[in-house]
Formats: structure tokens, sequence, C-alpha cells
């Protein structure tokens, strides 16, 4: 491949803040090593949806200006970054993956995007996902799918597809995603990168599309531990914008990363490896239990028996929440309309259908048809009690240990268009992720080694207590520190 | 359970979404096979449980004043619209 010098689109998200700070590199050259990795691998990847040269190039210029005078705002300042299309970004196109929303250009930045660029973060770029947030593999973009960085005949993931994607192959230094079922963790898994979903209120979502609001996280997405820990540092803490943000102090995620898994009491829940998991990802993620119990962690058989009725649960409240989030997209205010309708409901029927892809539309319809008259007690409300059996078998787990590992998903990577026809069977696919979100609980993909065999990488999932990021990072880092990241994706 | 077109119809036009005759078809056979997934549900006895109605429970940080804060002017709220007239959104005719 010809183009940028490898060693600087190589560097994490903080070596390359270090370099800035060394001043062994600038922003400016970050940028353009990491503009030009874009141009050279993107046209096979896919991982962006849009690209902004002008406004990356400025804010370098302007982080090097810092740089020079001593008075860099952040570990992160000048470093090349990029988020999912579904934060709004004040006059860069943002779509939601979708058709509805071609060629918008918000008005206002999201929180999370005002704090990126606060910290000095250069924003090169709008990443690609599932339409809305509605997928796992980045396969319901209305605009392209994009591939895995391991074989690009594999989707990434999704719905943050995108953005595991493009920081494991070397495009940027890191990304946020949003993880409403697993969204960051899946992907984060099938790309070889660390991901995560914080508690439910630990990120502000003010400017974030919303698809399902009572399990919508954003979080962020890293080559390892340590940057993803400094990322959601810069990212978390209240937002009075957002009336479901937490006031919560922020916890120093960096200070107690090194702590290592001795004692930690690991909850292994005995309906996660109960088959219906791929040999091949079950042999990984074993091999990282019986690392962390030879570094002196204590394994602790649990249960937690509501797990089986997650995906139920979850494919009546996210669709229900959705219904209502996704009615806005009406033709009247932002983005699509629906020419010649000769009223006003044509316009809306009509907008919708041309607007709204297949997943979104059954979607719509699965929430609208829960939340009708006559059926919300048997669905919906249902649905929410069930939501409450999930937390309680959680909060019982924890009573008997400090965090909760399994498989992130029960597959490695899976090739494009193999599950696309059956839309149970790519929901499936959530099945260890979506009660964590249930649960509103804090939830990380670490890497855990490459299947034998497919040689892709698999993912450990590690489920925390409420707000109890602190101890999901150490943990990571612990299994870190023995296995190594993952080498550079061989597929780009 | 199996949804009819009729259902399917009516669905769509809660949802103020216009569907193809092939759409309602497909639909019709997923969202059947999605319910029949989540009819396992009912096994659980639920009486006596509370609904999880707030994600944030015992977080939720107490309402702001009642003061006017900066927000969009008419210009920015408007920018994106399909169509406007003066400060308003245009929409095609209401009452026939």
């Amino acid at each position: 491949m010809s183009g940028p010098a490898p060693e600087l689109v190589d560097l994490g998200l903080r070596e390359a803040g270090e370099a800035i700070q060394a001043r062994r590199a600038s922003s400016a050259e970050l940028t353009e090593a990491a503009l030009a990795r874009i141009a050279a691998t993107d046209g096979r990847l896919g991982a962006f949806l849009a690209v902004a040269p002008e406004r990356a190039r400025e804010a370098a210029r302007a982080a090097d200006a810092r740089a020079a005078a001593g008075g860099r705002r952040s570990p992160i300042d000048g470093v090349p970054v990029a988020v999912k299309d579904l934060f709004l970004t004040r006059g860069v196109p943002t779509t939601a993956g979708s058709r509805i929303l071609e060629g918008y250009l918000p008005p206002y930045d999201a929180t999370v995007v005002e704090r990126l660029e606060a910290a000095g973060a250069v924003l090169v770029g709008k990443l690609n996902m599932d339409e809305f947030a509605m997928g796992s593999s980045t396969e319901n973009s209305a605009y392209k799918p994009c591939r895995n960085p391991w074989d690009l005949d594999r989707t990434p993931g999704g719905s943050s597809g995108g953005s595991a994607a493009a920081v494991a192959a070397r495009q940027v230094h890191g990304t946020l995603g949003t993880d409403t079922g697993g969204s960051i963790r899946e992907p984060a898994s099938f790309c070889g990168v660390v991901g995560v979903k914080p508690t439910y209120g630990r990120v502000s979502r003010y400017g974030v599309i919303a698809f399902a609001s009572s399990l919508d996280q954003v979080g962020p997405l890293a080559r390892d531990v340590g940057d993803a820990a400094l990322l959601l540092r810069t990212i978390a803490g209240h937002d009075p914008r957002d009336l479901t943000s937490s006031t919560r102090p922020v916890d120093d995620y960096l200070a107690g990363l090194e702590g290592g898994a001795k004692g930690l009491r690991i909850g292994v829940p005995r309906e996660w490896f109960q088959g219906g998991v791929d040999r091949g990802v079950e042999e990984r993620v074993r091999a990282a239990l019986a690392l962390y119990e030879r570094q002196g962690a204590r394994l602790v058989e649990i249960t937690l028996p509501h797990s089986k009725y997650g995906i139920g649960a979850y494919y009546l409240i996210a669709p229900a929440e959705a219904s209502s989030n996704l009615a806005r997209y009406d033709g009247v205010r932002f983005g699509l309309r629906a020419k010649g309708a000769a009223g006003l409901k044509e316009m809306y029927t009509e907008t919708r259908a041309r607007g709204f892809g297949p997943e979104p539309k059954r979607r719509i319809m699965l929430g609208t048809y829960a939340l009708s008259s006559g059926y919300y007690d048997a669905y919906y409300l249902r649905a929410q009690k069930v939501r409450t059996l999930i937390r309680r078998d959680f909060d019982e787990a924890f009573s008997r240990c400090d965090v909760v590992a399994g498989p992130v998903a029960p597959s490695v990577a899976f090739r494009l268009g193999e599950r696309t026809d059956d839309p149970l069977h790519m929901y499936l696919a959530d099945i260890f992720t979506i009660t964590c979100n249930l649960a509103a609980l804090p939830g990380l993909s670490v890497p855990c080694g490459l299947e034998a065999g497919s040689g892709l990488p698999v993912g450990l999932q590690l489920v925390g207590r409420s707000f109890d990021e602190v101890t999901l990072f150490r943990a990571a880092r612990a299994l870190e520190r023995e296995l190594g990241p993952p080498p550079r994706p061989r597929g780009v | 359970m199996a949804l009819t077109l009729e259902e399917v119809r009516r669905i769509a036009a809660l949802a103020r979404l216009s569907l193809s005759p092939e759409e309602e078809r497909t639909f019709a056979g997923q969202l059947s096979a999605i319910l029949d997934h989540v009819a396992q549900l009912r096994e659980l006895d639920v009486s006596g449980v509370e609904p999880m109605t707030h994600a944030l429970a015992g977080e939720a940080p107490p309402p702001r004043e009642d003061v006017i804060l900066p927000c969009l002017s008419p210009e920015e709220a408007l920018a994106a619209a399909p169509a406007r007239e003066g400060t308003a959104f245009k929409v095609p005719r209401i009452i026939e």
C-alpha cells in the first residue's frame, strides 16, 4: 500500500497524543496520515459515510498552534477520531444511515462531539452504521455495507460497524458508537477492538439520534483498554441538556487500570455456556477465564435465570420506543419529503414509505402493534416487568461477584448476506449483549484471541455493577496485559 | 401467531406507512415469526412484579429551574425544512 508512513496510523490514541506532546509528530501530520489511509482503504472497507477534510485540517492547525504554545487542552488534543453517523455534527451531513435524512445538515453538535472537540480531538468524519442503529451487521445501512477489516467478505458487526472497522483498520485512533442491544460490543468483538457500553445515564445523549430511549447509550471503541478508558473519561459526565444523564462524578478510569485481576470475583453465568455458542468462540472465552484464574481471580458460577427472555423483552421494548421516536420523520421539519402528495396524510405515508428501509419499517410495525390498543398490557407492559426480573438476576449475581464474564456473541464475524433474509436469526446475534442494556448496566468487549481455524477475533464480554466502569476497565486490562492487543487486521 | 394482511394494513395505517402489497406479505410472515418468539414471555409469572419504567432509577437529576435558555433561532430551526413560508414550516393542505 502506498501513502502514509505506517507508524503514524498504527499509533494508539494515547500514543498519538504523546507523539504530539513530545513534538515527534504534529496533529497536521497525523490528520494527513489518517485522511490518506481512509482514501487508500475505504473504497474497499466502507467505514465512512462522510469525510470532513477541511474541518479536520482546520482543527489540526489549531491543535498544532496550542502544542507550539505549550497549551494543549488534553492528552488527545490534535488526535484524529471519528464518530458514528448517529451523532449530530453542525454543518456536517448526518444521516443515521438512512435515506430519510440524506443531505441533512444539523444546526448543532451533540454534546459528546462538543466534548471531543473541547478536548482538542480532530473529527475527520462520520461512520457507517445500520439504519437508525437497527441491526447487527451494518448491512442495513441505506448507503453501502461496511466490511470487516479482517476479511472483506464478512460483516464488521453492527450497528456501530463503521466505528469498529475504522479503528481496527487504522483509519483513525479512536471512535464513538452507540449501543442499544450490543451495537458497540458485538462489532468490537468482530473487529478485534475494545468497545464499551457505559452504564445508562453515564454519557449524554443530547444530539444523538434516538432509537430506543430507555436503552440507548453512547460509548467508545479503541485499539486498547487504556485508550477506551481515556475516551470515555473525555465524554462522560452530567449534561443538563439530557434529562437522563446522571449527576454522579466521573471516576478516573485510567488511575486503577493496572490494578490486575488478583482477588477479583468473576461471575460465570451458567446460562451463557449452555450451547448455542460456536466451539471456537467458547474455547477462547474459557481460555480467558483460565488466564484470570492464574492471575489470582476467583471464578464464581452464577445464574441469570431470565437471560433467555432477553431477546423477547428487547424486541418488544426497543421497537415500541423506536416506533415513537421515528414518528418525527414526517417530512415537515427536516429530511426527505415525498413530492406530489395530495394532502398531509398522504405526504406522511409516502415520505416514510420512501425514506425508511426495510428494517426500520419492520421495527416501526412491530412497535406500533405492541403499543396498539388492546395489546399494550400483553406486550410492552409485560416486557417491562420481565426487564425488572432480568435486572434482579444481575443484582443477585453481584452479591457474589464483582464482574460477570462470558461471550459477546455466539460466533465470530459472519459473512455478508448470510442472515439478511431472516431477521429473527439476525436478532439472535444479540443474545448475550442485550440483557446488559435491559438491566442498564455497563458492559465491555475486550479481545481475547483469534478463533482457531478462521483466525478471526473473539471478544470477551464483561458486565459490571451500575456505574462501576472502573472495575470493568481494570479487569479488561488484566487480560489485555497477558494477551496483548490483536495484530493489525490482514484484510486491508 | 399469524398476523393477517388485514392486521398488517391496520398497523401500517397507525404507523403512517404506506406499504406495497409485497411488503404487506413479507411483514405478515416476518412479524408473525417474531411475535411467536416473544410469546415465550407468557411463560413467566409476572404478577406482583413492578415494571421497569425508569432505566435511571434513583439517578435522575432533579428538574431544572424553569428559565429560558438559549435555543435555536427561527432561521436555524427552519434551515433543513423541505418547505417553508416566512418563519413557518409549510405543509400540504390539511382540511379537504
